[in-house]
């Protein structure tokens, strides 16, 4: 220890000048990823071993499979983003493994929809556009100059299922060819990337200009205009979709983006104003979601009713019978949530069969992936780039707490995809995405050329 | 910018912290709340995830676990279901448990923690523990002689070691197949409809958790009570008993249902089911002394378990001379169940002693080693080694010379006392046959089986309703069978 560290102090002595340079640390997300991998093998074999007692026939399959994925994308930040952070990659694949994992045990009670082998190609499909952002998009200030597009592709993704039939009350699938596509997922990293930009060209404007009213500093009616057009036309087809979850997502985005761009609490209150009304007025006349709101407050009211448990409550008996440590893979009964168990349901599996444990693991999984988003953020030095970075952080951030605090109680509960983990072809693509651009981020942040 | 992106990272905390926060609470410190809360499938899950535990009789199971491959796995079937349903109830699915199921359940569904190799082993592991099995007293080839001899008659039938006090034969008729409840379907809720609305009553337990009038099998109390009081000493000795008994205080003449009554000594009395006799005897007893003697042999004794609890037998301490004079016949508010009446034979067989009847001989875990086993049980010592004696002598001469003909077995020493007692609102109610005996084979230093044996009687031939021809048989077969086992 002592001779070690004298070793070194001799060294660094020896130093003629000492150059600040990073390491790239390309090799830390490869042990990362190999951890990954390896603790989504043992879940799958978990599984098997505690449904049946012996090691599930395709698990050296899967393991390859979803090891020789990751490794492409790690050959594609290596050659591309090497200065990228190292944690976002791995985090997706560990979180994508344990999803797929979770929906193969799930699989298993339902013996007439198989689910996994769906989602196993989505998440090829996922990393492959992984792979294709960060090979193509050499850096990140190119997207800016795509601002209208986005936008457009956005609303036309948004409004594109209103002409489909509705599937379980809202609109918001494609049905192409035997495959659902929720193009709302999509139009999430869209709104993100016009946001940004929009909000980088504008924010003097935003924060500066306009008149005052008390202690309001209100902006002018040309640089809000557009903003809130955009913003009440996405939020408007989503209420006439009905997905609600969505819509808070989208609100929340805004907000978030708002204030860290001009800095103004104001908006914070405007905005907060705004969602109460929208939410109150909503909540009241919509039955959908005046029923959400009734099962949030009373969760046990269908029992005493004599109708039987809900969904809701079939979820928060889930969580606790996995108490701190859960029953182990494979040995809960999450399955009596029925509908949505694989999708919206997913984390009470995580919950009954991982414990509180393991679900704190998981949060704490997407904590790390967002706190590496808004660290970008804070070392980028283009407002664009800064904002993205939040707006894509903050995605990540909000969906895990509406729809994670939805299946437990905290807040109403409104359907939504658990990043990675849910069921959801388009979910699962979208998250690879912003993925990639944290990646990309977090390479323009940290390049030595970028910093000089 | 850069404070607002640390505003918006701390709001991300708040999120974060938000949802740790109700995670603790749903899994934490409200889950007791919710697994117990009675919409939760998953205890029951739980329950029937795993075979149930074996209830076994003469080494082999009765019970057995069937896959059903559904949401609640495992179900139980039964071996000669009808024959052993006084003895194990059912375990339903949807119905809940009775009798041994019920009182063994712990064992059998492997909740008892005393099945845990370790102390908290189940806690850490949280693998649930196999259900344990019941080693029964039962002796089978008693068990189906019972069950056949009683045949198509409602009636019931208690056999106990005297020595012991091991119950070897507890059947009941009309029975029913427990198999039938066991699940949780349509046909499941058919059959509890279909039984409960049986007439007959498959599923009264008629051998502990019915009380009959029990007759004059009751003489053998009131006979044991002035033995040991005094009131009667020499057996041969006339009684001075008038022929009819005037009830005390009454104009009601006590008549008898043969002659030869008058002045009979206790032999002759016994011999012939004098109630004149023994109503007389009763009274002089006192009601004082004829209760002790009834409760030292289990009368008025709500508390017995075999592990399931066993109905009240009761004998009235709160009345007048006359009714007395009834009650000490075995009719008035005297009641009986055919396991207490068992109890009593045996208490005469083993020189006064009565000992706990019980059904359990042990519990194993399911690997066969040893959870709980019927230890010493304690004795009561309800009337002298004499009296028990004598009343030995007089329950021989009813099976050699009297009444109970029907249960002479060749070679064997019977003992046994005939009842036939009515009941319903003045007599109306088809009779009730009885027969209480003990048996003791060539061999045998002493009785190895005390049986009670009531045969309710079909109104269509009450002229033929009596105990030594109707459950002297059927209490033979049982003795047989235990001797000859």
């Amino acid at each position: 220890m002592t001779k070690a560290g004298t070793g070194i102090t001799v060294a660094a002595a020896d130093a003629p000048a000492p150059v600040a340079r990073l390491p790239r640390r390309r090799g830390i997300e490869l042990a990362l990823i190999v951890v990954a991998v390896l603790l989504s093998v043992f879940g799958y074999c978990n599984v098997g071993l505690a449904q049946h007692g012996t090691l599930p026939p395709g698990a050296a399959g899967y393991g390859a499979g979803l090891g020789v994925l990751a490794l492409l994308a790690h050959l594609a930040v290596r050659l591309r983003a090497p200065w990228a952070d190292p944690l976002p990659l791995p985090i997706g694949v560990l979180l994508n493994g344990l999803g797929l994992v979770l929906i193969y045990r799930l699989d298993l009670e339902t013996p007439g929809d198989r689910a996994a082998p769906t989602q196993l190609v989505w998440s090829t499909l996922g990393i492959a556009l992984f792979i294709v952002i960060v090979l193509v998009l050499r850096d990140h200030r190119l997207l800016q100059r795509y601002t209208y597009v986005c936008v457009a592709a956005a609303l036309v993704l948004l409004t594109l299922p209103i002409l489909f039939p509705a599937v379980n009350g809202a609109r918001i699938w494609l049905r192409v060819a035997g495959f659902s596509i929720q193009p709302g997922e999509f139009a999430k990293v869209l709104l993100a990337v016009f946001f940004a930009a929009y909000l980088a060209a504008n924010r003097s404007a935003l924060a500066y200009a306009g008149r005052r009213v008390w202690r309001l500093q209100l902006p002018t009616g040309r640089v809000l205009g557009p903003i809130v057009a955009v913003w009440l036309v996405s939020v408007g087809v989503l209420v006439l979709e009905r997905d609600l979850g969505t819509s808070l997502l989208f609100f929340g985005l805004f907000v978030v983006m708002l204030y860290v761009a001009t800095g103004r609490l104001g908006w914070i209150a405007v905005g907060l104003l705004l969602a109460s009304l929208g939410a109150v007025a909503v909540g009241w006349l919509e039955p959908h979601v005046h029923g959400r709101v009734e099962d949030w407050l009373h969760p046990f009211a269908s029992i005493e009713a004599g109708r039987g448990p809900n969904q809701l409550a079939q979820s928060l008996f889930a969580f606790a019978a996995g108490g701190v440590t859960g029953t182990g893979l494979g040995l809960g009964h999450s399955v009596l949530i029925g509908f949505a168990t694989k999708s919206d349901f997913i984390l009470a599996t995580a919950g009954e069969e991982l414990g509180l444990l393991g679900l704190t693991a998981i949060f704490l999984l997407y904590a790390l992936l967002v706190e590496r988003g808004l660290r970008a953020g804070l070392v980028l030095r283009d407002p664009f780039g800064r904002l993205l970075a939040v707006g894509l952080s903050s995605l990540v951030a909000l969906q895990v707490f509406v729809i994670a605090g939805g299946v437990t109680g905290l807040i109403p509960l409104t359907g939504m995809a658990m990043p990675f983990l849910a069921q959801g072809g388009s979910s699962v693509v979208t998250n690879w995405a912003i993925v990639a651009l944290l990646i990309r981020l977090g390479d323009s942040a940290r390049r030595p050329a970028a910093r000089s | 910018m850069t404070r607002h992106i640390r505003h918006a990272a701390a709001f991300c905390v708040l999120l974060l912290v938000a949802l740790l926060v109700n995670a603790v609470r749903v899994q934490v410190v409200s889950a007791p709340e919710y697994d117990r809360n009675p919409a939760n499938r998953r205890p029951d899950i739980a329950r029937y995830q795993q075979p149930r535990g074996d209830i076994l009789a003469g080494g082999e199971p009765v019970t057995g676990s069937r896959d059903t491959g559904q949401h609640l796995r495992y179900e139980r079937t039964y071996r000669d279901g009808p024959l052993y349903a006084p003895v194990t109830g059912f375990a339903s699915q949807e119905y809940g448990t009775t009798l041994l199921e019920h009182a063994a359940d712990g064992v059998l569904s492997g909740a008892d923690p005393l099945l845990a190799p370790l102390p908290l082993w189940h806690d850490v592991t949280g693998a649930p523990n196999p259900g344990g099995d019941v080693v029964t007293t039962i002796l089978p080839a008693a068990q189906r002689a019972a069950y056949r001899g009683l045949g198509r008659r409602p009636g019931a039938v208690a056999a106990v070691e005297p020595a012991t006090g091991r119950i070897l034969a507890l059947v009941s008729t009309p029975s029913y197949d427990p198999g039938e409840l066991s699940g949780n379907g349509k046909a499941a809720l058919r059959s509890w409809r279909r039984l409960n609305r049986d007439p007959g009553r498959p599923m009264l337990n008629r051998a502990v958790r019915r009380t009959y009038p029990p007759g004059s099998t009751f003489k053998v109390v009131t006979a044991a009570a002035a033995l040991d009081a005094g009131v009667a000493g020499d057996l041969d000795a006339p009684t001075r008993s008038p022929d009819p008994y005037p009830l005390p205080g009454t104009r009601t003449r006590l008549t008898n249902g043969s002659g030869g009554c008058r002045n009979a000594s206790l032999r002759a009395a016994f011999e012939r089911s004098c109630n004149t006799v023994f109503a007389r005897l009763g009274v002089d007893v006192g009601v004082r002394r004829m209760t002790a003697t009834a409760e030292a042999l289990g009368f008025n004794d709500g508390g017995l378990t075999v592990p399931f609890p066993v109905a009240r037998s009761t004998f009235d301490a709160s009345v007048d001379r006359a009714q007395l004079a009834l009650s000490s016949i075995g009719q008035y508010n005297t009641r009986a169940t055919p396991l207490q009446m068992a109890m009593v034979a045996a208490a005469v067989a083993d020189r006064g002693r009565v000992r706990t009847p019980y059904l359990v001989e042990r519990t194993t875990r399911a690997g066969g080693g040893v959870l709980s086993a019927a230890g010493a049980r304690p004795v009561r010592q309800a009337m002298r080694p004499m009296t028990a004696a004598r009343l030995k002598e007089l329950m021989r001469d009813v099976v050699e010379h009297g009444t109970g003909g029907n249960a002479a077995i060749p070679g064997a020493v019977v003992g046994g006392k005939t009842g036939t007692a009515q009941h319903g609102v003045g007599n109306s109610g088809a009779p009730y046959a009885w027969f209480v005996s003990w048996a003791q084979g060539a061999r045998d230093l002493e009785p190895r089986v005390a049986v009670a044996a009531v045969v309710e009687g079909a109104p269509a031939d009450r002229g033929e309703i009596t105990g030594g021809g109707l459950a002297a048989p059927v209490a033979r077969a049982v003795m047989a069978a235990v001797l000859g086992s």
